[in-house]
């Protein structure tokens, strides 16, 4: 039972107490449930502190008790937007491990979905980031192109957020008769709608002054924190796993690489809208060049990944995730360890928001793109 | 007009039992009070529905279906669901004040609808001859309802949604006060009939010689309402609800039939200061110069609403289009924006005038007669109009001047565009694999 804190700290007419607000677990803007304790100065940050954990399921703990077949959808429980890049860096893992020849046709639809993964994370990201700024309609406009993505994820996988989506050494089944059809038709569409969401946010005054400047990071000290993807990229960084260690069929297409500037909110806004593009370019390169044939490696029965560890990430919609694999031979993992881009990225936000005011903290979470079954895993 | 036959009819009907008096001075205010209360608190609830479809026809999809041919049930179900909820009240929460705050909000903000003229004659419940600041004095009072609310919540969102709102509140209030006085220099009363009236009697629109005060009333009364863009009050990403967290049942529900109320009062007050409230060209010459004088009144009516309700689309389709200013970012729109451009807008009217009065003495035929407000001759119109739309240049001038070295003056110029590199390709992460599916055969 707390009462509202009266002046504590004050000592002249004009010097305001310093107030805590607790922000979450329970707030429309933490996305998911992160708790941010906030000291504020007025309405201005001049502390803040991360509460995390609310979500923990120990699944790093639990992976040493499964085997290797049935790891692979408690990696779809991470970052629950983005299933299907997950579900990508542990059948890549044990693939790699194994030495496993997965067909190239495999590595093609692998790479479709995982860029459809990655715009319908970063439509996701749009609708949420706007619409804590205050932005309401850009959400409901990106979960209809979001949708036409689940739709395609439906009947492929069948299932539309935890899909579940990839075996090791290939894929489940192969893709669905109209698979290429809806493909063709989504890039077709979202082009345009994209430079529709770019009419109402990124000319916008309103939209401007509430971004550009807030939340600055430069480069160097974005390398420090350990950002990684849009976020880092937003600081001028040029570092993409997906140029700098091609896996699946990336080394096969041509696609650029957005760079920011300044590291503010604006930039990594302009990063992630850019990326959407450039994986469109990328879906439609692979669906031209899709290749024909069997989309399952070889694979023994028992999945026994020979003695030793193993790192591989891939450039999942939020940064680099990444999986630390250490085998004793047997069919349980002996050590599991989640490389998770999230909770390197929410590290920042402490010194993304001193200074601030409280309207800006919404803005630099969104901007951040965290998921919290990430973070807490 | 046979549909008003009944109204003539109850009216002797009444006169059998009291005395004239009573009838005129009593008992019909009272129906005019009771049909205006009526009619503005359904006018709300389907506010709300307009407002949620119209929402969703920008945001593709459908809004209210089920209850009701589209819908249009669903004020009544709400208000149905929201009387009957718990009315909670929080343990540590100043009881009295917590449980008056929502009547002075809901009172306050249908208080306003005493003196608005919604048509001639026996559409106006009263003609205060204060009008104007009758209308400012209620709906600053709106603001203590948000303070009380906030306060008495013992909570930190409301306590700050409450010091916002109330700080927004008052800082558009200035401009907003300043604004409405151009219109007034030409009206020369403050009674919201006599506006219309010489609107009428000179034929014309304020805001054709009043562009920047009805402008800047409009965006003032955006921001008094605490609507979207400057909702920062109940900012829901960031405060939850604001004022009202901690509300919940019917007595929210008052909150909310109070913003939207205000929302209706400031479109209807903005309609009589610069649309001409009731006036429309021709229908006093289709109607009462016919003979037909209760049509006349309906039809006036029909043209109030219509106006006020262009004015209450303008506000949903803002809402539902633009992100929020930041707190700071709204306090620099109040100050350094509008409020100069307030004050620029009566220096100018008032040169204005006292031009057009010159002009007048000076032999050439400006004015025709100030007897209902300021009434021009045409070139005094064409003047009128001059120094209006000059103003518009001359504002942006100086606010341009004001604010050039502000950092949200040219954002757009900020606008940049992102590089695109081409990164060199690393070493392959994945085995590349061989061209023959043979290998893989399952």
């Amino acid at each position: 039972m707390h009462q509202v804190e009266i002046a504590t700290t004050q000592q002249t007419v004009l010097d305001s107490p310093v107030m805590t607000l607790n922000m979450g677990p329970q707030h429309p803007s933490t996305h998911g449930v992160l708790r941010v304790i906030l000291k504020l100065d007025g309405e201005t940050v001049i502390d803040l502190d991360c509460d995390i954990g609310y979500l923990h399921r120990g699944m790093e703990k639990i992976a040493e008790n499964r085997t290797y077949t049935m790891i692979a959808p408690y990696w779809d429980r991470l970052d629950y937007i983005a299933a299907v890049s997950n579900g990508l860096v542990w059948v890549e893992t044990v693939e790699q491990m194994m030495g496993l020849d997965v067909p190239r046709r495999a590595h093609y639809i692998r790479t479709i979905l995982t860029e459809l993964n990655r715009i319908a994370s970063h439509l996701l990201w749009l609708g949420t980031h706007a619409l804590d700024i205050g932005a309401v309609t850009i959400l409901l406009w990106a979960f209809r192109e979001r949708e036409e993505i689940l739709k395609i994820f439906e009947r492929q996988f069948g299932a539309r957020l935890t899909c579940h989506a990839w075996r090791v050494g290939g894929m489940p089944n192969d893709s669905y008769d109209d698979f290429e059809q809806d493909v063709r038709r989504f890039i077709g569409n979202i082009a345009g709608r994209l430079d529709e969401y770019e009419t109402v946010l990124s000319e916008n005054r309103i939209w401007l002054s509430r971004t550009v400047g807030v939340g600055v990071i430069s480069g160097a000290d974005a390398i420090a924190i350990g950002l990684s993807g849009p976020a880092l990229r937003g600081s001028g960084v040029a570092w993409d796993i997906r140029k700098a260690r091609p896996y699946a069929a990336y080394a096969d297409v041509d696609f650029d690489v957005p760079l920011g500037d300044n590291g503010d909110t604006y930039d990594r806004y302009l990063v992630r809208m850019e990326e959407m593009r450039q994986s469109r370019r990328i879906i439609q390169q692979a669906i031209d060049n899709l290749p024909d044939g069997p989309v399952n490696a070889k694979v023994p029965k028992l999945i026994k990944p020979p003695i030793g560890d193993y790192y591989h990430s891939i450039e999942g919609p939020k940064g680099e995730i990444g999986c630390y694999l250490v085998s004793d031979g047997t069919q349980q993992p002996w050590r599991m360890r989640v490389r998770p881009p999230c909770f390197m990225n929410l590290q920042a936000l402490k010194k993304l928001c001193i200074g601030h005011l409280v309207a800006d903290v919404v803005a630099i979470i969104g901007t951040l793109d965290i998921v919290l079954g990430e973070i807490d895993r | 007009m046979a549909l008003l036959a009944p109204l003539n009819l109850i009216d002797s009907l009444l006169l059998k039992f009291f005395s004239e008096q009573t009838v005129n001075y009593v008992i019909w205010p009272f129906i005019q009070i009771g049909a205006v209360v009526t009619i503005t608190a359904l006018w709300v609830a389907y506010a709300t529905y307009l407002e949620r479809k119209i929402s969703a026809f920008i945001q593709a999809r459908l809004g209210p279906m089920r209850v009701g041919p589209w819908g249009l049930l669903q004020p009544i179900a709400d208000g149905l669901k929201l009387l009957v909820k718990e009315d909670f009240i929080p343990e540590n929460a100043d009881r009295w004040v917590f449980f008056v705050a929502p009547y002075i909000a809901v009172v306050a903000a249908f208080i306003v609808m005493a003196v608005v003229p919604f048509g001639p004659d026996w559409a106006v419940i009263t003609d205060v001859n204060i009008g104007v600041l009758f209308v400012l004095a209620v709906s600053s009072v709106g603001v203590l309802a948000l303070i009380l609310a906030g306060w008495s919540s013992n909570s930190k969102y409301a306590l700050l949604g409450a010091l916002r709102s109330s700080a927004q509140m008052v800082s558009y209030e200035v401009s907003m006060g300043l604004a409405i006085i151009g219109a007034l220099m030409f009206a020369r009363t403050l009674s919201l009939s006599g506006i219309v009236a010489s609107q009428q009697s000179d034929s014309i629109w304020f805001f054709v010689y009043q562009p920047i005060g009805f402008i800047i009333f409009l965006i003032s009364g955006i921001a008094e309402n605490n609507r979207a863009p400057f909702d920062l009050a109940e900012a829901e990403s960031e405060l939850v609800a604001g004022f009202h967290t901690e509300y919940s049942g019917f007595r929210w529900s008052l909150f909310f039939m109070a913003e939207y109320a205000a929302m209706v009062v400031v479109t209807a007050v903005a309609t009589t200061l610069y649309l001409g409230g009731w006036y429309f060209p021709f229908v006093y010459r289709f109607t009462e110069a016919k003979g037909f004088h209760n049509a006349y009144v309906v039809v006036s009516l029909i043209v109030f609403l219509a106006k006020a309700g262009l004015l209450l689309y303008l506000y949903f389709w803002l809402r539902w289009t633009l992100p929020r200013f930041r707190y700071d970012q709204l306090m620099d729109l109040g100050w350094k924006w509008l409020l100069p451009a307030s004050l620029i807008n009566i220096v100018v009217t008032a040169i204005a005038v006292v031009v057009l009065q010159g002009l007048n003495e000076s032999g050439i035929h400006t004015i025709d007669s100030i007897a209902g407000g300021l009434n021009l001759t045409p070139s005094g119109k064409v003047i009128a109009i001059l120094f209006g739309f000059g103003n518009l240049l001359l504002s942006a001038v100086i606010l341009s001047l004001i604010n050039w070295r502000s950092r949200d003056f040219n954002l757009k110029k900020q606008r940049r565009q992102i590089r695109l590199v081409d990164l060199p390709k690393g070493r392959a992460a994945v085995k590349p694999v061989s061209e023959e599916p043979e290998l893989s055969k399952v």
